[in-house]
C-alpha cells in the first residue's frame, strides 16, 4: 500500500464497523438464547434478559435431561445420522466413480448421468412421494428417512467432478498393475479423495441432523421424532401463542411459558453443529468453489 | 471390435457399482413422478390405486376456483423475487467489504460468524425468530420500546410477514453467499490493479471499474441459476414462522400443497398443484440452465 488518503482510511473505518455489525447481528440471537437458557423464567417473562443470563440456573437443563421424549428423540437423530451417513456415502461414491469416466470409455455414463441429474430438475412432489414411502412398507421406521434420500445427487455431482480432477495417471498406472475398477477405487482414488469425502460426509450429517419435515409426515407416533421433528412441533404449539401475546400476558404466563426450557433445547439441539462447525467450515469453502464453479 | 467387447466386459463392474443407486432413484424418485397421474383421478387413499377414477381436469378446475388461489401464487411470487434480489445483492456488497479488509484475523474471525447461520434449520432458526421477535418480551420490541416505539406483532401482521421472511431469510444466507464471490474476487488478475495505481486511480474507481467487471460473469451466472426459484417461497421457512394470522400475506404454493394434501387429505387437488408447480419451474430451470450455458457457458455436469 503506498499510499492511503483520509477518505479511504475513513471507509476503513467505517467498514471495519459494519462488518462488525453484521457479525454480532448474526452471533447475537444464539447468545440470547443461550442467555434465556441459563437465566429463570421469571426474569425471562419480566424481559429483563438480554445478552447475560439473569438469576443464574441450571434448572431447564436439569429438567430437561429427566425428560424422556427429548432424550429418546435425541437417540433417534443419532441412528439416523450414523445410518443415513453411512448409506449415503456408499451410494454416493458408487454412483460417482462411474459417472466420471469419460463417455468415450464408458458409453453409458451421459445416459445415467441424466437419469440422476433429472430428479434435480422435476419431482413428483410431496403426496406420491408419501404413496411410495408408503406402499414400499418403511412408513414408520427410520428407513423412511433414509431411503427416499438415499441418492444425493449434489453430493454425486460434487464427488465425481473432484474425480475427474484426479490426473489421468493413477487411473492408468493401477490398470497397468492388473487392478479392476473395484481396487483402483477402493486403494487409488479413495485415498486421495478425503477432502471431498470429509466435505460430502459434514454436509450429509448437517442435512440428516437438521431434517424435520420428512420425520414428521412419515412417524405417526411423536414417540419416535428425530430430535429436529420433536422440537418443530413444540415449538408451533408456543409460536402463535408468542407472536401475538402482550408483554403484560407474558408476566402471567409466567410459570407455563417455558421460554427457558424451549431456549435450552433448541440450545443443546444446535450443540453438535455447533462442535462439527471448525471441521466443517476448513472443508465446505474448497469443497463448495470446486463443486459449483467448474472452468 | 475386438476392443469394443473387452471394453464391454472391462465395463461391467462399472455397470454393476452403478445399479443400486438407480434401484433406490427409480423407486423414491421415479415412480412418484408416475404417481403425478393421481392428479387427473379422484384418488381415494382408501380405494387405492386399483379402483381410481378419472376426472379429467376437474381437480386443476377446483383450485382455479379457490378463493386466495392466486393470492397464494402472487404471496409465492412476490416473496421468492424479493428474496433472490436481496440474495444477489447483499452477499456482493458483504464480499466487497470483506475484500477490502487487510487483518486477515478480523476477516477469518467474520467470515466464521456470518457463514453459521446457513447449517442451523428453519426449525431452530424459527424458534430463535419467534422469541426474538415477540411483543411478549422478545428483545427487538424491548429495543423498540425503549425508543419509545409500541411493539409490533411482526409475525402476527401482514404488513410485516413478507418482509420479515426476506430479512431473516438473508440473515441466514448473506454471509454464505459470500462465500462464491469472495473466491471469484482472488481470481482477479492482480496486475490490472497495479496498473490502475499507476493511472492513478482511487480504491473506489478500482472498484468501479476492475472488481465489478470481474464479478460479472459469476452475478450473472447466479442470477440464470436462481430463476428456477420463482416458485420456491422457502418451505421450512414460511412453515416454521407462519400462522393462520398471516395467511394473506405468506401462504405460498409449497404451504398449500401440503395443507390441501396432508391435512386436508385432498391427496388428488394436491398433486394437481404440486405437477402446476412441478412444470412451471421445470420450464424455468431449463430457461434458466440454458442461459447460463449461453452468457457463462455453465454446464451441470
Amino acid at each position: 500500500m503506498h499510499h492511503i488518503s483520509a477518505s479511504y482510511r475513513v471507509f476503513l473505518t467505517i467498514n471495519y464497523a459494519v462488518l462488525t455489525i453484521l457479525a454480532l447481528l448474526c452471533l447475537f440471537p444464539i447468545v440470547n438464547l443461550l442467555a434465556i437458557s441459563f437465566s429463570s423464567s421469571s426474569a425471562v417473562s419480566s424481559g429483563s434478559v438480554t445478552f447475560w443470563p439473569v438469576d443464574f440456573t441450571l434448572s431447564s437443563y436439569t429438567y430437561i435431561l429427566e425428560n424422556n421424549q427429548f432424550l429418546g428423540s435425541f437417540g433417534t437423530s443419532m441412528l439416523r445420522v450414523v445410518l443415513g451417513l453411512s448409506v449415503n456415502l456408499i451410494l454416493t461414491i458408487l454412483v460417482a466413480y462411474p459417472l466420471s469416466k469419460e463417455a468415450s470409455t464408458f458409453r453409458s455414463r451421459t445416459v445415467y448421468a441424466w437419469f440422476f441429474v433429472f430428479t434435480m430438475l422435476f419431482s413428483g412432489g410431496l403426496i406420491p412421494g408419501y404413496l411410495v414411502v408408503k406402499e414400499t412398507g418403511i412408513l414408520d421406521s427410520i428407513w423412511a428417512l433414509i431411503l427416499p434420500g438415499a441418492v444425493p445427487v449434489f453430493n454425486v455431482l460434487l464427488m465425481l467432478n473432484f474425480f475427474r480432477g484426479l490426473p489421468r495417471e493413477l487411473e492408468e498406472a493401477a490398470w497397468m498393475d492388473g487392478a479392476g475398477h473395484l481396487r483402483t477405487l477402493w486403494s487409488v482414488y479413495l485415498p486421495v479423495s478425503l477432502p471431498s469425502i470429509a466435505t460430502v460426509t459434514l454436509f450429509t450429517v448437517v442435512g440428516h441432523w437438521n431434517a424435520w419435515f420428512d420425520g414428521m409426515i412419515y412417524m405417526k407416533s411423536p414417540d419416535e421424532y428425530p430430535l429436529a421433528t420433536y422440537l418443530q412441533s413444540m415449538l408451533q404449539q408456543m409460536s402463535l401463542q408468542t407472536a401475538t401475546v402482550s408483554l403484560e400476558q407474558a408476566e402471567l404466563l409466567t410459570q407455563v411459558s417455558n421460554r427457558t426450557t424451549q431456549a435450552s433445547q433448541i440450545f443443546l439441539s444446535v450443540l453438535p453443529i455447533l462442535a462439527v462447525y471448525p471441521f466443517l467450515q476448513r472443508y465446505f469453502v474448497h469443497g463448495l468453489v470446486v463443486g459449483s464453479v467448474k472452468g | 471390435m475386438k476392443g469394443t467387447i473387452r471394453q464391454f466386459y472391462r465395463n461391467i463392474p462399472l455397470h454393476l457399482m452403478i445399479i443400486p443407486g438407480i434401484i433406490i432413484v427409480l423407486i423414491y424418485s421415479y415412480i412418484p413422478m408416475a404417481g403425478l397421474i393421481i392428479a387427473f383421478q379422484d384418488f381415494s387413499p382408501i380405494a387405492g390405486f386399483r379402483n381410481m377414477t378419472w376426472n379429467g381436469l376437474d381437480n386443476f378446475r377446483y383450485l382455479f376456483e379457490l378463493p386466495g388461489f392466486y393470492q397464494v401464487v402472487w404471496n409465492t411470487v412476490f416473496i421468492s423475487v424479493m428474496k433472490i434480489t436481496a440474495g444477489l445483492t447483499v452477499p456482493v456488497i458483504v464480499a466487497l467489504l470483506l475484500n477490502e479488509v487487510r487483518g486477515m484475523l478480523f476477516k477469518r474471525t467474520v467470515q466464521t460468524i456470518i457463514y453459521m447461520p446457513h447449517f442451523f434449520s428453519w426449525v431452530i432458526l424459527g424458534g430463535i425468530i419467534v422469541d426474538v421477535l415477540s411483543p411478549g418480551g422478545g428483545i427487538v420490541n424491548l429495543f423498540l420500546k425503549w425508543i419509545g416505539v409500541q411493539p409490533i406483532q411482526f409475525l402476527a401482521s401482514n404488513d410485516w410477514f413478507p418482509y420479515i421472511l426476506v430479512i431473516t431469510d438473508q440473515w441466514k444466507e448473506f454471509g454464505f453467499g459470500t462465500i462464491i464471490y469472495l473466491a471469484a474476487l482472488t481470481s482477479i488478475d492482480r496486475s490490472l490493479y497495479e496498473a490502475a495505481v499507476i493511472d492513478g486511480a482511487s480504491r473506489w474507481r478500482q472498484t468501479w471499474h476492475i472488481t465489478l467487471p470481474g464479478i460479472r460473469p459469476i452475478m450473472i451466472l447466479m442470477l440464470t441459476l436462481s430463476l428456477g426459484n420463482v416458485l420456491n417461497g422457502g418451505f421450512d421457512q414460511v412453515f416454521n414462522l407462519y400462522n393462520p394470522l398471516v395467511y394473506e400475506s405468506g401462504d405460498i404454493l409449497d404451504t398449500m400443497i401440503y395443507r390441501i394434501g396432508l391435512q386436508d387429505a385432498q391427496y388428488s387437488v394436491s398433486t394437481a398443484l404440486g405437477l402446476i408447480k412441478s412444470i412451471v419451474s421445470l420450464i424455468l430451470i431449463g430457461v434458466g440452465y440454458f442461459l447460463a450455458y449461453r452468457v457463462a457457458n455453465y454446464r451441470i455436469f
